[in-house]
């Protein structure tokens, strides 16, 4: 596998909509490899953070982002940066999986390399969409019906469907908002099976409201917490998953994981 | 009178029949109203149709048993005339090239309103634009006409002139005729595409207000542009959308009578070249006609009216057809 996972270093970083401050000055580190969880209570900015991370916050109007963002070393949001070309390095999952609707499964995972202008040849279209499909392990239950419709697909076969269309442009990042959120019990485990692969070869950032979730998948787990509502949300501590939901250094932390509050 | 017990659907005791095995159903005065008010709409409709549809044959056919010529494919309307020869050849021709002409040109210029409203304008722009295509529908056709007549015609000449000269070996847009204004088929076309854009541009930019947000951030997180997110995502979601949407403007254009009538010089005769005069409708040829025609000629122009109207089921059910096709791929 050639993908070249990349360490992402925040700093400083202010998100707005329109003139509310929704994230403020958020630094972090997300080491490559790895998997890393977001959790907090609901409207925390966990969200909105992560999507600062391949610029798509800015997509929503009056979107608006300050700070840094550095991507092993390139800012992600220097001068003369394409938003466009930072999406196709970091790539993202979103809580409702969201095939598209008029294309075939085959179609749908080759949307992200017809884009990019990367496979010329079918051949090597074929052979790089059957290898996303069983990246995502997925392969074995769409082999027979590629021409079919994505949206035919249950719930977390269509996710996964999503998973193997962000993996197949080989990202560096791969950002997953609450990925299985809309999933029954037995699709979630498939995921999760699935992201425990995945950060073989991407560095992984999760959304998740589940904390279960993050303690089975993450490796480091980040806490976000906002004073009241309406106030900004802020990172309260990053750490190894372990510390995080055994010994964390901030008592909301602790208030939050053991259920006292949020 | 409902009561809140009604509304708990639970029968109210005195009233059930004592012995009865099966208890009758609950209805309520309201339902019962409604129930024969919107039954009585479908059933107002069914009679209306099959009023015009009577009425219409039964006149096409005393005229069509009387016409002397071919009624399909003779290409002169003499329906007053002893004897009466007339046919629906120069008509079908002129209202299937204007039409065609209408769509060529306002179908891609719609989408791309439609697109710059809903996608790409900033709000401020937008609403005042989506405005300004809705006056655009609200101007009466027979302005058009006096408008396409009296400013439209005399200016194509430019444009006729030009695509004689490097176009002219196509045929289509050679131009034969000598004089100087053309109040021709083409020109019929392209204020039929004027007067169709707005509904074509309405019905195409809500359902691209209607792509859920999700597709279009799909897209754009597999690092689509703004136009490969309209490619991926809006296109296709809105495809059978823009087919009703164009499939209304055709019924419009098809139908257009009074701006066709004042613009076209009435003629007689087909001509391949569509920039050169002459060439007629169904509907303008009514409206030319039906003043001074006697019963019978009043008649042979039903007959083309059935006509007229065949055509616009085809088209409508033509485009059910495509739509239909496609479900599978719009969840």
């Amino acid at each position: 596998m050639i993908s070249v996972a990349k360490r992402i270093d925040v700093s400083g970083l202010s998100a707005y909509y329109g003139a509310h401050l929704a994230i403020e000055d958020i630094s972090m580190t997300v080491e490559p490899r790895s998997v890393t969880a977001f959790i907090g209570p609901s409207g925390c900015g966990k969200s909105t953070f992560l999507r600062t991370l391949n610029r798509m916050h800015e997509v929503v109007p009056g979107g608006r982002v300050e700070g840094k963002v550095l991507l092993d070393d390139e800012n992600l949001y220097g001068a003369g940066v394409d938003p466009v070309t930072v999406r196709r390095t970091v790539g993202m999952v979103f809580q409702r999986p969201n095939p598209f609707p008029t294309m075939s499964i085959y179609d749908n995972v080759a949307a992200g390399l017809r884009l990019n202008g990367v496979a010329k040849r079918k051949a090597e279209l074929d052979a790089l969409v059957e290898k996303s499909l069983k990246g995502a392990n997925l392969w074995n239950e769409v082999k027979d019906r590629l021409g079919k419709p994505g949206a035919g697909l249950s719930g977390g076969q269509q996710q996964r469907l999503c998973i193997a269309r962000a993996i197949a442009v080989e990202p560096q990042v791969l950002l997953m908002d609450e990925p299985c959120s809309a999933l029954d019990p037995i699709s979630t485990l498939a995921v999760e099976d699935l992201i425990g692969e995945l950060k073989e070869r991407f560095t992984i950032v999760i959304v998740t409201h589940n904390m279960q979730q993050a303690a089975r998948v993450s490796d480091r787990t980040a806490f976000f917490n906002l004073a009241a509502v309406g106030k900004p949300g802020k990172l309260v501590e990053i750490d190894e998953t372990q510390r995080i939901f055994s010994n964390p250094s901030v008592q909301a932390t602790e208030d939050y994981i053991s259920g006292r509050f949020g | 009178m409902d009561t809140i017990d009604d509304i708990t659907g639970a029968p109210p005791p005195a009233a059930a029949p004592p012995a009865e095995s099966a208890p009758p159903a609950v209805t309520r005065v309201g339902d019962r109203v409604f129930l024969g008010l919107s039954r009585g709409s479908g059933i107002t409709l069914l009679v209306i149709m099959a009023a015009i549809a009577v009425f219409l044959t039964v006149r096409a056919v005393t005229a069509i048993s009387g016409d002397h010529g071919n009624f399909l494919t003779t290409f002169q309307w003499n329906a007053d005339a002893t004897p009466p020869v007339f046919g629906i050849g120069v008509l079908l021709y002129g209202t299937a090239v204007s039409s065609v002409i209408a769509m060529v040109l306002a179908v891609p210029v719609a989408i791309g309103i439609a697109l710059f409203i809903s996608h790409y304008a900033p709000r401020r722009i937008a609403a005042p634009l989506a405005y300004l295509v809705d006056l655009l529908a609200a101007v009466p056709s027979i302005v058009y006409g006096l408008w396409g007549a009296l400013f439209l015609v005399p200016h194509l000449q430019g444009l006729n002139l030009w695509m004689d000269h490097y176009l002219g070996w196509t045929v289509v847009l050679k131009q034969t005729y000598q004089g100087t204004a053309s109040r021709s088929l083409f020109s019929v076309g392209i204020l039929l595409a004027i007067m169709v854009l707005p509904v074509i541009t309405n019905v195409s930019r809500e359902v691209f207000r209607q792509v859920p947000r999700a597709h279009e951030e799909a897209a754009l997180a597999l690092g689509a542009t703004r136009w490969e997110v309209v490619r991926m995502a809006v296109l296709p979601f809105a495809r059978s959308g823009i087919i009703s949407a164009s499939m209304l403007g055709l019924g419009r254009a098809l139908g257009e009578t009074m701006a066709v009538a004042t613009v076209l010089s009435n003629s007689s005769t087909i001509t391949s070249h569509i920039v050169d005069p002459g060439g007629g409708t169904f509907a303008q040829n009514i409206a030319v006609y039906f003043g001074e025609a006697t019963p019978f000629g009043r008649d042979a122009l039903i007959a083309s009216g059935l006509v007229l109207f065949v055509i616009t089921l085809i088209v409508n059910g033509a485009a059910r057809l495509i739509i239909a096709r496609r479900k599978e791929y719009t969840a």
